[in-house]
């Protein structure tokens, strides 16, 4: 381990100044009373009560809420069979341009995406709205699912898995009992990412989606045009609140799970 | 049967929900535009041949971009912007990595947690916070002229210098990890043979540690390019009406001007603009993870 010097020390310091300073300000007026957004006119809630009796805002969150949960666990399901047959088929006819698929969308700029499937979607004569959001998201998340859990599934000893089918289960009970409990992780985190890239697009909700459908990124989108604003703020508050809050409970999770792992390392060491 | 299943659902659906949509793009970017404007309803008759197909293909509307200015500014625009805030983000960014992966082993899972949190927080909200600080009456003037070292408020919400600050901010993380990662693989006895020979420690640091996280490095800088170049939410929120980016104008032509066929020729340039950059990335990570067996 080497020692930080004051270089290191100064560009952390101003560097996470960067990365949170904005975020701050964002929370700290939130909670101002006036309406003017850049002066500071004493502590007040009231726009988180404004946020709260806003119908349109509300509405927005509860599409958003039900896009992403089918999205993100459609993606998922999907995500986890493509990571297993990039890892796992070995070659078969059109591998190559499975595995170009899997890779595009995640370099492909969003106003393609968006585009074309709207295009798809007027050709088909789908009605935009909930339905073609969740096929869009599903679409781009289940290749950064399959990311996710294709990293785990490399990296996983498949002897495990041939002494399962050898003790007599069946594929299906191989997969369920032995391959699925040690990928969880990465399934889980799968999951996860995709759930927050469908809370957070806007670009392909805005092209895919309807009247009959709009989601929060499109309603904030088209409030923030106008300017800053209060209700925004808190919003964007509570948001922060809910993402940090995520992310600290899930490093504590894993740090509680590294020391444990480390401990039974110990005692297995131990014990021979 | 079972292996046949397991690769067919997501083979089939990324057939017809990524390739074929991209081919309807690339249609209607052949397609007449007379007879397209406005909502285009693809005509996907495959049945009239090959050849019929072909002979209705018209370059009129990739024509129409090479004649008409604002596209090719917009292009060259587009990638000016993505080269130097790629640039600048690794200038911010490589002392960031640089000092996380000197920092004692106790921080360093708080400080990728650092890292790792704006990267979940909504896009969005983190390029709206910008709008507060850099507006005429915003933070950063206010403390500016506060300490004296400006009289007038500056302008620089709606400019492209706060689209550089937005791509900056936003796309920092996607920088730092990939440079952390290679920097914390490093072998820290390198730096002190360097020094043990008569290396000063920046002749060390020029000489062995840049060199060895050159990977990071040039992951780092595609995964902020790649998406900067076809960024749409930075420009339309922070620049102005003279930022001319090509996701902007590829938004614009299709939602404001209803113009389908030329914005799909946008969109079929942009990727092809899009495929070097994206082949050397993939070479890179290959070559990378070679390295690693």
């Amino acid at each position: 381990m080497m020692r930080l010097s004051w270089f290191n020390v100064i560009s952390l310091t101003l560097g996470f100044a960067f990365l949170y300073i904005p975020m701050i300000i964002l929370v700290i007026f939130s909670f101002n009373a006036s309406k003017l957004v850049t002066v500071w006119a004493g502590f007040s809630t009231k726009w988180y009560g404004e946020l709260i009796q806003n119908e349109a805002f509300l509405n927005a969150a509860w599409v958003t809420l039900k896009v992403a949960v089918f999205s993100s666990t459609l993606a998922t399901i999907l995500g986890t069979m493509a990571a297993y047959v990039l890892v796992r088929s070995g070659r078969f006819l059109g591998r190559t341009l499975f595995s170009g698929m899997i890779y595009a969308p995640l370099v492909m700029p969003e106003v393609i995406t968006g585009l074309s499937l709207l295009l798809l979607f007027i050709g088909l004569g789908l009605d935009r709205g909930i339905l073609t959001i969740v096929l869009a998201h599903t679409t781009f998340s289940m290749c950064y699912v399959s990311v996710v859990v294709s990293s785990r599934l490399a990296t996983f000893d498949q002897s495990l898995e041939e002494a399962a089918l050898d003790l007599g289960c069946s594929p299906a009970e191989a997969f369920r009992l032995v391959t699925l409990p040690i990928i969880a992780p990465a399934v889980i985190s799968g999951w996860l990412l995709a759930f927050t890239l469908s809370l957070d697009d806007l670009v392909i909700a805005s092209f895919t989606s309807g009247p009959s459908a709009t989601t929060l990124p499109i309603k904030i989108y088209s409030a923030v045009r106008l300017g800053v604003s209060p209700e925004i703020n808190a919003l964007s508050t509570l948001m922060i609140a809910v993402v940090t809050i995520g992310v600290i409970a899930a490093s504590l999770v894993s740090k509680r799970n590294l020391v444990r792992q480390r401990k039974e390392e110990q005692t297995a060491i131990r014990a021979e | 049967m079972r292996r046949f299943f397991l690769i067919a659902t997501p083979y089939a659906w990324l057939l017809a929900l990524f390739l074929v949509p991209f081919l309807i793009v690339l249609k209607i970017s052949l397609s007449d535009t007379a007879l397209a404007i406005p909502p285009y309803v693809p005509k996907l008759d495959w049945a009239e041949g090959i050849g019929a197909f072909l002979s209705q293909l018209d370059f009129e509307n990739f024509a129409f971009l090479t004649e008409d200015d604002l596209y090719w500014k917009a292009y060259l625009s587009s990638l000016q912007i993505a080269v130097v805030s790629t640039v600048f983000t690794l200038i911010i960014g490589y002392p960031i990595a640089y000092g996380m992966a000197r920092a004692p082993d106790e921080w360093r899972p708080t400080l990728m947690m650092l890292v790792i949190l704006p990267f979940w927080t909504s896009f969005l909200i983190r390029v709206y916070a910008w709008m507060g600080i850099l507006s005429q009456e915003g933070f950063l003037n206010q403390f500016l002229l506060w300490i004296g070292v400006i009289d007038t408020p500056l302008t620089i919400l709606n400019t492209n210098t706060a689209v550089y600050i937005g791509i900056v901010y936003t796309y920092l993380p996607f920088m730092i990890l990939p440079i952390y990662a290679a920097l914390d693989r490093m072998d820290g006895s390198l730096i002190e043979a360097a020094e043990d020979l008569g290396c000063s420690r920046l002749t060390a640091f020029w000489l062995v540690t840049i060199p060895l996280s050159r990977n990071g490095i040039v992951a780092g800088s595609f995964l902020v390019f790649i998406p900067a170049l076809g960024e749409f939410v930075i420009p339309s929120l922070l620049g102005g009406s003279g930022t001319l980016m090509i996701g902007k104008i590829l938004w614009e032509e299709f939602f404001s001007n209803r113009d389908w066929p030329v914005a799909s020729a946008v969109a079929v340039i942009l990727l092809l603009i899009l495929v070097i950059p994206i082949v050397l990335f993939q070479r890179n990570q290959q070559k990378q993870a070679e390295a690693e067996q």
